[in-house]
């Protein structure tokens, strides 16, 4: 099969990643992009575990084709952190054992930063709304969605 | 096995003609929320994917010279929602759209996809069909204009001819006292398929409705207008009298499915009260308009 030529930026650094047509954005993260913070749950859509950002909007990885990837802006788990730095949420994630096996984690953090970015001051229900795309088995969801209203109140008071 | 070939054309003449002359091998790609899901499983195996993203009038939201909406068939959800006058003019379109999936799949799921996977339960159909909305198509023949409720043939399939393709859909415009609401049963609170989904457009004036339309969605092999229930609503003020007659009718539309979400006998009750609480939300709406 002839291979596709995508040209697209990951995590801000241009990137080059060939690819048949009918592979997802996930199989060539995972693949050949080295990529493998984003977790393949379901497989369609269902889980979040894939979850990235495409153009700074919240996508499943899973349900997007690579090639689509053509001159677009991704951000994955992987661009999360500064360095050694860890971001907020992660930190807040890590001091309130909001994980437990881990799988879903990356696609929590995805998703929730695209969340605090669009609306920082969530309430509860918003962000157990928006979270609902992605499923967690170990946690009960309670630490997670605690861990992300505590975030969200910090980077607030930090920014004034 | 043959090869998969992905084509992204810039305008919809080029997306037509390969469309056409791929034939039934071929599938149209919007958000892919559907498409890539029956890709994994197997359940479609296309020789030919013709992504419409990158034609300009397929993600386009405008206003139309008379005061209406036009939107473009692959524009997703969260795009919708983000419009700055849409939603106030249609408040139960967009949260019949905003329904569909999550918060990823509203970042790529259009309501021109909702409807052509042709599902009987597709949220953001019964709200179209209510809306009066009509779908332009492009094919090799040229274009047409049709009804939204005259697309869906049966579960997964549709109206469409051959090589056509559905490029946007165009909402009327809003008169004075007007407006809608969607409302769907589901099982759970979240992420789910709708077991009745109810869409209610209205116009209130001196307190009597003048205008309505019912869309009815996961009780029959397609989504309804229910036209007896309209019918009930028009010249009423919406009395309990109106509403029960409008609930019977809806009830008396269902022709649907047994299966683990719903017996026929709670689908075709649901409608009714569904239909009920649809119409209290689209009338207070339309009060204030």
């Amino acid at each position: 099969m002839t291979k596709l030529h995508v040209s697209t930026t990951i995590n801000g650094e241009p990137v080059e990643f060939l690819c048949d047509p009918g592979d997802t954005m996930l199989d060539a993260l995972r693949g050949p992009l080295g990529l493998t913070g984003s977790k393949e749950g379901c497989a369609s859509g269902d889980c979040g575990a894939c979850s990235i950002t495409l153009d700074d909007r919240l996508v499943c990885s899973c349900l997007m084709l690579a090639v689509e990837a053509e001159g677009r802006d991704l951000q994955t788990i992987e661009g999360m952190a500064s360095g050694d730095r860890l971001h907020p949420l992660q930190q807040k994630f890590l001091e309130m054992a909001a994980l437990q096996c881990g799988i879903c984690t990356s696609g929590m953090l995805v998703a929730s930063d695209a969340l605090l970015r669009k609306n920082p001051k969530p309430s509860e229900e918003e962000v157990r709304f928006w979270l609902a795309g992605n499923l967690c088995r170990c946690t009960g969801y309670d630490k997670i969605v605690r861990a992300v209203m505590e975030t969200a109140d910090e980077m607030r008071e930090a920014a004034q | 096995m043959s090869e998969l070939r992905y084509l992204a054309p810039h305008t919809l003449d080029e997306a037509i003609a390969a469309f056409a002359a791929a034939g039934s091998a071929a599938r149209i790609l919007a958000g892919g929320t559907d498409l890539l899901v029956q890709m994994r499983s197997g359940a479609v195996k296309p020789g030919l994917i013709v992504d419409i993203k990158k034609i300009a009038e397929m993600t386009a939201i405008e206003q139309t010279a008379d005061g209406g909406f036009r939107i473009g068939a692959a524009v997703p959800g969260a795009v919708l929602s983000e419009h700055p006058r849409f939603g106030r003019a249609w408040p139960g379109v967009l949260e019949a759209v905003n329904l569909i999936g999550s918060t990823q799949v509203q970042g790529r799921a259009s309501a021109g996809g909702n409807l052509c996977n042709g599902s009987p339960a597709g949220d953001s159909v019964p709200a179209l069909v209510a809306a009066g909305a009509m779908v332009t198509l492009q094919g090799p023949n040229g274009r047409r204009e049709i009804k939204v409720e005259d697309i869906p043939a049966g579960p997964g399939r549709t109206n469409l001819l051959p090589g056509e393709i559905l490029v946007s859909f165009t909402l009327p415009p809003r008169p004075k006292g007007a407006s809608d609401a969607y409302l769907r049963m589901i099982p759970r609170t979240e992420m789910d398929i709708a077991v009745v989904g109810v869409g209610v457009n209205l116009t209130i004036k001196d307190g009597v409705c003048t205008a309505a339309r019912v869309g009815l969605g996961a009780v029959a092999p397609t989504v309804l207008l229910v036209e007896a229930a309209a019918k009930a609503l028009i010249g009423s003020k919406l009395d309990d009298a109106a509403l029960k007659a409008a609930a019977s009718a809806c009830s008396a539309a269902c022709r649907p499915i047994d299966d683990k979400r719903g017996t026929i006998v709670y689908r075709t009750k649901v409608a009714g009260v569904l239909l009920k609480r649809t119409v209290a939300i689209a009338a207070a709406r339309a009060r204030e308009n």
